[in-house]
């Protein structure tokens, strides 16, 4: 009768400790686009890693084209048509975007079984070009941006001839116009007849690109919807099981005085005569799309790259900000863009990592207090209601939200003046997200003041008190809280004939300590 | 909900257990010596077990220098030359150009310090990967070592020289008590001060170090200069031990060091790794090989056990790693 690719009946997967799906059923039909929402810890990950065959299920079926299947492992869900795309690619970084595509499965010729490099090529143009993109099937992995190395991944899934292809958080490292090209590709698998498992915590996206929405709460199903026929607020409130009054709560908070300056900033193509003030307790958001310069600014404000030309000033503190060491001493505080990768230790608990940039204040002479570290932990634990089981806890085990908060808290307790947050919601749920507003806004009340960029357009909308937008390095245009609109914002942006998923290779990785 | 409430602070003390690594290599390490002890019970002689520390403990002091630089996830080939280097160059001091014992050896131990500063310098201030500045700086020092002996042996040596390694206090051979200072105080260092806790957060995770205001090149410096230091106190007590200094010694300790480092518990991908673990890494190494004289098993098997050992221990904590993510 249908056109139902997937179904999973009534699946249950048990931890130790934590029921993380209890009779969840769910089904995928053929060209469409079916999105999972939920907060993290909801059970989206285990519901598709089951599919995935990272893990065995408990108890349920699983059918696959009216078949009852077994997925044993990731490989035999490759071979039953199943493809994950995950949030780390899976791909060879020195080999090419053909090699990659056809890794482990190259087409041979010949008595010998020789690897048909030119079978290789041409199918690989054929499966970008289905995709409806451009891009070079030659080009080496690390020279490719973010967007085109998923293209690749979602290229080679489409060459393991799937049915069904599972997208987690797809977009939590694109621009909005690489986000277009991605929907773009998405639609193109839609027409090839292809069933799409869409995770994401970005509602605005869930509501553009899926038919039908499914919203899972502490591993149970709350429902299953047509996308038109509910709204965000509906799906937010399902997922978070309570009312969101104001998602964003903005206090009003009176403005003081300069307390950063930045003067005609400038680092080669990244940052071109940036000026700028921030005043105390203001919260100023940077908008703009990945590689216009937002996260080269805050990285030069904070000392962390060198600039060529340009000065930043911390009034009331008598040196120039150049170095790292500067801005910590100048009471800058940086909370990274990736937090793993850069704000945390993953390896060591909780205390120390919350202590990393105090240690002076918990220590004497040169020796560690660990009364007075442990101490200095607990304290901002409970203020931003960092959820552990202990201060001896690996941040490794934390929630996005919780090692986040962690991040801030090592920032905190050093009571800056001056915050900079690089896309500090990304990829953490609802809740959390909320939690971050709100300590915003706590911060802004007592003088702090902010510079908070974010690829979420309502989020900077909501919180801040004027809005720079970034552009091919330079700053594009200034918004006031009350003059801001979506769109003022997003054609000021993408004024910088930002053709979708080009150039600015993949973050080089570069850092000058290695 | 009780019990879902519970189960995080479960599974943080199974972490704090597990995180005990050296705990749990200690209590191996004893029943291997209880074992030991009952098999060939000359094994728990005063006279034995003597003779056993004082055959680990130079390796001891050079894996303390070591697990510093492994802590940061780093390594350093160079330090078997170090130790060679030092001996000789503290050896021709003393014989061929008769300097008082109180000069040539501090003399000596600052050559090891400096080799760590150059190591330091190709690492930090060029970029070269520790491990191909510290291979390349064990050639030179090897090749030094060369040079300057054209392969003769290097001594008598005064009597007041030669007491450093097998004199003795009370009934404590003096190179164990060099060691047991020497672990002390590095294992203070270590957990104690703010240096030492840097060096851990550079190991755990140097980008994210730097950007907490860690100045990330001075800890490395401080590193590979304190495996150089720890080298050459090593390279002091084995010349005085063997009561001559020749271009061979010390060959290969580069690698009984790295190992009584891992078998203590570090990572060698850093941030992970004590001082006293190393010292049970070094201890259960010295303990084997003398066990295998104890029980007559030929010396040409010895290497085969101690690399099995090596094996052994880090895949145990493979394994133990394994289970915990899964």
């Amino acid at each position: 009768m249908d056109d139902t690719i997937l179904r999973m009946k009534s699946i249950s997967k048990s931890f130790p400790g934590v029921r993380a799906l209890d009779d969840v059923s769910f089904e995928v039909r053929r060209g469409e686009v079916h999105a999972i929402l939920g907060e993290n810890g909801a059970g989206k990950s285990t519901l598709v890693k089951i599919l995935s065959g990272a893990y065995r299920r408990d108890s349920g079926e699983i059918e696959l084209d009216g078949h009852p299947v077994e997925i044993h492992n990731p490989s035999h869900a490759q071979s039953l048509g199943i493809a994950m795309i995950y949030q780390e690619f899976n791909l060879a970084p020195h080999l090419s975007v053909e090699a990659n595509i056809f890794i482990g499965r190259e087409p041979r010729r010949g008595p010998f079984a020789i690897i048909d490099q030119r079978a290789i090529h041409r199918q690989s143009q054929k499966l970008i070009k289905q995709l409806g993109v451009e891009l070079d099937v030659t080009q080496r992995i690390n020279t490719l941006n973010v967007c085109q190395q998923q293209i690749t991944e979602i290229a080679k899934a489409l060459s393991m001839k799937s049915h069904v292809v599972i997208m987690d958080e797809p977009t939590s490292a694109l621009s909005e116009s690489e986000i277009l090209t991605l929907f773009s590709v998405i639609r193109r698998l839609k027409q090839e007849g292809l069933g799409i498992i869409y995770i994401s915590h970005n509602l605005g996206e869930v509501f553009e690109i899926a038919d039908r929405i499914t919203v899972l709460r502490d591993g149970k199903k709350i429902d299953t919807q047509n996308a038109r026929e509910v709204t965000p607020e509906e799906e937010v409130q399902k997922m978070v099981g309570r009312d969101i009054a104001d998602m964003y709560a903005k206090r009003e908070v009176p403005v003081g005085e300069v307390v950063l300056r930045v003067n005609g900033l400038s680092s080669g193509n990244m940052l071109r005569q940036i000026s700028f003030e921030l005043r105390s307790g203001e919260v100023v958001g940077i908008a703009g799309l990945l590689g216009s310069g937002r996260t080269e600014l805050i990285r030069a404000i904070f000392g962390a790259d060198r600039k060529e030309r340009g000065t930043v000033e911390v009034v009331g503190y008598k040196h120039k900000i150049n170095r790292i060491g500067d801005a910590i001493r100048g009471g800058i505080g940086l909370v990274p863009e990736d937090r793993k990768e850069q704000g945390l230790f993953l390896g060591m608990p909780l205390g120390p990592n919350i202590s990393a940039a105090s240690i002076r204040d918990v220590s004497y002479h040169g020796i560690l207090d660990r009364k007075k570290e442990r101490a200095l932990a607990a304290k901002y634990v409970e203020e931003l209601d960092i959820k552990i089981a202990g201060l001896e806890q690996l941040v490794l085990n934390l929630s996005g939200g919780n090692q986040q908060k962690t991040v801030l808290a090592k920032w905190l307790a050093r009571s800056p003046q001056i915050l900079l947050l690089d896309d500090p919601t990304r990829g953490i749920d609802v809740g959390a997200k909320q939690a971050i507003y709100r300590l915003i806004g706590e911060l802004a009340a007592t003088g702090v003041g902010i510079i908070f960029v974010s690829s979420e357009l309502p989020e900077i909308l909501g919180i801040s008190d004027r809005i720079l937008v970034m552009g091919s390095g330079q700053i594009k245009g200034e918004f006031s809280r009350a003059e801001a609109t979506q769109e003022k914002i997003m054609s000021l942006a993408t004024t910088s004939t930002m053709i979708a998923c080009e150039q600015e290779p993949g973050s080089i990785a570069q850092e000058d300590n290695e | 909900m009780m019990k879902a409430r519970c189960m995080p602070a479960i599974r943080a003390f199974g972490q704090r257990i597990f995180k005990a690594r050296e705990s749990m290599i200690l209590v191996v390490f004893i029943l291997f010596c209880v074992l030991l002890g009952v098999i060939a019970p000359k094994f728990l002689t005063v006279r034995n077990i003597t003779n056993v520390i004082r055959q680990f403990s130079m390796i001891t002091i050079v894996a303390v220098g070591m697990t510093f630089v492994i802590i940061t996830g780093g390594i350093d080939l160079s330090v078997g030359g170090i130790v060679a280097f030092v001996g000789v160059s503290t050896a021709w001091l003393l014989v061929a150009e008769h300097f008082p014992i109180l000069l040539a050896i501090p003399i000596g131990i600052l050559l090891g310090l400096l080799i760590g500063l150059v190591n330091g310098l190709l690492i930090v201030k060029i970029g070269l990967p520790p491990f191909i500045a510290t291979l390349g700086m064990m050639q030179v020092s090897r090749g030094l070592v060369l040079a300057l002996t054209k392969g003769y042996p290097i001594q008598p040596f005064p009597q007041d020289f030669l007491n450093i390694g097998q004199g003795a206090i009370w009934f404590i051979p003096i190179p164990i008590l060099i060691m047991l200072a020497v672990v002390i105080i590095a294992h203070v260092f270590l957990s104690k001060t703010t240096v030492g806790r840097y060096i851990y957060y550079v190991g755990s995770n140097p980008v994210a170090a730097n950007l907490s205001g860690i100045n990330v090149k001075r800890i490395l410096f401080i590193v590979y200069m304190l495996a150089g230091l720890t080298s050459g106190i090593a390279a002091v007590i084995l010349v005085a031990r063997l009561s001559s200094a020749q271009s061979s010694m010390a060959l290969g300790w580069e690698l009984d060091a790295i190992a009584a480092v891992v078998i203590g518990g570090a990572s060698l991908s850093g941030g992970e790794g004590s001082i006293f673990g190393t010292l049970i890494g070094a201890a259960m190494m010295g303990v084997i090989r003398n066990a295998l004289i104890l029980l007559h098993v030929s010396v040409y098997w010895q290497n085969v056990v101690i690399g099995l050992v090596i094996i052994a221990a880090v895949a145990f904590d493979r394994l133990r790693q394994q289970r915990q993510v899964r």
